[in-house]
């Protein structure tokens, strides 16, 4: 058996720039058999390596039915993510995983369904809802709400257009600081909750993004009676391991690389919104 | 294996040298406490002669020195800076290897260290009690360590019963010692003029059958008893035997994190000897002419700025906060992870700590109820 913390080869089919310093990598793994025994569940992470600089975890965020390609879409931030930033197609890295805990998709079916994410927050979601758009019988309404700090820094327009036309699916979207030709509405994400169409006793609610939305959201979903262990978040840590090793993703007990990132609310409360954890 | 009951015998202190030469006949590298830089440390070795006779420890916090003490026994000290840690868990090490060719199409190799049968001569409880909770963190979970495994499953455990604590010991409170009482291969309790041998595993059983041993007394017996009672006895330092882990969540914003963060250095000294800090950090070191990179892991200490780095921010930019993230996993949330504390009682981060933090003193201070009811 291969040694599930060895990267293997991928190599970069297209690279698509989503917005300035935001880009997407399409991967396919060199190896067919890698690439035909893959399978991840929405909300899970990658290992992506450089050659020769390091690793960064990030979540996939293609269709998990997709059995030709793997999408990652990549803020170029700090050391690795940088110079991630510059490959081209064609060009080489590695990726481990999948790792981690995804969404509950299972227990949200026959429920509604709320996404609420911020900022680059969306990509973890992005398979969620594609997820359940390939079996949108098995759900109840859909509701996808997300913010940008700028409406510039919004991106994946057609894909929010695309996810319109799914039944019974209601998409908002909010930019704190608007422009003339920005659409939607401006201010928090979370103004937009009264807009929401979904029962509160039959729902579940995730989300991914800044904690401070998410803290915002949480608080707004109380206020609207849904019970706490219907409220998912995606969480961020340091990551080096991925496998609960290196320590550096702790939150308190947990280790959010294999007992998240995602997480449901009663999970993280006792330190949720405490800072230095 | 571990065996039914144990087996005993006495051992004479000149006939201590034939334990190592059953050792090396078996094919173990030893390795064991000597004297290097004024401290007690764990090298190879070949001798007993090398062994730390006659010696005793003077710790406090921020303070450790060594002096004769007018016997001749060999371990009558507590632990030096040096656990069985770095033996298995190494400060740094190469896990994979990467290597491209011209066109940039990438190869990955594991990198298994080459190992070797270990036996560690002179081990204390509190350092079994850290060996099997990194058992658990390493092990016991969905992703064995490779590189843990390979040398934990080639090392036998020589243990000591402790009969001279440091008065920075506190491992009778943990629960973890002075005695030994599981883990280990063979135990011995050092008296005057030798040793009690007591055999737990068929390993351990194996060589102590070919040692040359006389039947224990019962007045043996009985000094080794006592010598334990005693140490036991004489640690004056203690954690609070409270609820840990709830009163130290519940006093997050305790105002002696601050005081604690004036006085703390934030190097990391107590996360390098702590005998259960597990953190490391992974990063590449290419090679000069780009054909290869070695992907290592290294320890990592969550008093370092990068420790908590992500995406722009680091969650923990100040010393209180990672002193607090520190201790609060250490005696709090280990619980939650690994079913009991992540302290063993050793006693090291209060010694090695340049500026004699004491986690006891600590604990007690920001844990004490009636103080902040």
């Amino acid at each position: 058996m291969p040694d599930p913390c060895l990267p293997q080869p991928a190599q970069i089919i297209e690279r698509i720039e989503e917005s300035p310093g935001l880009f997407t990598l399409r991967l396919c793994f060199t190896d067919p058999q890698v690439q035909r025994a893959y399978q991840f569940e929405p909300g899970q992470f990658n290992m992506l390596y450089l050659y020769g600089v390091g690793e960064i975890p990030i979540s996939i965020v293609s269709d998990p039915k997709d059995e030709h390609v793997l999408d990652h879409t990549i803020r170029a931030l700090g050391r690795v993510s940088k110079a991630m930033s510059r490959l081209k197609p064609g060009e080489f890295i590695g990726v481990r995983g999948p790792y981690g805990r995804g969404w509950p998709l299972l227990a949200a079916e026959q429920r509604d369904v709320v996404v609420v994410t911020g900022g680059l927050g969306c990509a973890p979601v992005v398979s969620v809802i594609n997820y359940i758009a390939h079996r949108r019988e098995r759900f109840g309404k859909l509701n996808i709400v997300q913010g940008v700090k700028h409406s510039s820094e919004f991106f994946w327009r057609e894909r929010y257009d695309r996810w319109r036309e799914i039944p019974d699916t209601r998409v908002l979207l909010a930019a704190d600081r608007g422009d003339p030709v920005w659409p939607w509405h401006v201010g928090l994400v979370t103004e937009l909750f009264d807009q929401l169409d979904f029962d509160p006793d039959h729902c579940s609610v995730m989300l991914c993004g800044p904690e401070g939305m998410m803290r915002a959201a949480v608080r707004q979903m109380l206020e609207k009676k849904v019970a706490e262990s219907d409220i998912w978040l995606s969480m961020e840590r340091n990551m080096q391991c991925a496998v609960g090793h290196c320590g550096h993703c702790q939150y308190g007990g947990k280790f959010i690389c294999k007992d998240g990132p995602v997480f449901s609310y009663p999970e993280l409360k006792p330190l949720f919104g405490t800072a230095g954890f | 294996m571990t065996i039914a009951s144990p087996t005993t015998g006495f051992l004479l202190r000149s006939r201590l040298q034939s334990l190592l030469d059953i050792l090396h006949q078996d094919g173990y590298t030893c390795i064991g406490p000597q004297l290097r830089d004024n401290v007690i440390h764990y090298d190879v070795l070949d001798s007993v002669d090398r062994l730390p006779q006659g010696l005793s420890d003077q710790q406090a916090p921020g303070h450790y020195q060594l002096s004769p003490a007018g016997h001749q026994r060999y371990f009558a000290w507590a632990n030096g800076p040096q656990a069985l840690k770095p033996l298995l868990f190494a400060p740094r090490e190469a896990l994979w290897q990467s290597q491209a060719d011209t066109d940039g199409r990438l190869r990955f190799s594991e990198i298994i260290p080459a190992t070797e049968p270990i036996a560690v001569i002179g081990v204390r409880a509190c350092d079994i009690a850290a060996l099997t909770i990194h058992d658990k963190h390493f092990l016991q979970q969905a992703y064995p360590d490779p590189c843990y495994q390979a040398r934990r499953e080639k090392l036998l455990l020589v243990a000591v019963n402790c009969s001279h604590p440091a008065d920075t010991c506190f491992c009778a409170s943990t629960g973890d010692g002075p005695h030994v009482s599981y883990g280990y291969d063979l135990a011995l309790s050092e008296l005057d003029d030798g040793f009690i041998v007591e055999a737990h595993t068929e390993k351990g059983l194996s060589i102590q059958s070919r040692l040359e041993l006389d039947t224990v007394t019962a007045a043996q017996r009985e000094t080794a008893h006592a010598d334990n009672l005693h140490a036991a006895q004489q640690q004056t330092r203690s954690l609070p035997a409270r609820n840990l882990q709830r009163l130290l969540f519940e006093n997050l914003e305790h105002p002696r994190w601050e005081d604690i963060a004036r006085r703390c250095l934030s190097c990391g000294n107590c996360t390098s000897v702590c005998p259960t800090c597990f953190c490391h950090s992974e990063f590449d070191d290419a090679a000069l002419d780009g054909s290869s990179s070695n992907h290592y892991r290294q320890w990592d200490s969550c008093f370092n700025q990068g420790h908590s780095y992500i995406h722009g921010i680091t969650i923990r930019s100040d010393t209180r906060l990672r002193y607090r993230q520190w201790l609060t996993h250490k005696l709090g949330s280990w619980h939650e992870q690994y079913g009991r504390s992540g302290c063993v009682g050793c006693g090291r981060c209060i010694s090695w700590c340049p500026v004699g933090i004491d986690l006891t003193e600590e604990a007690a201070i920001i844990c004490d109820e009636q103080d902040h009811a």
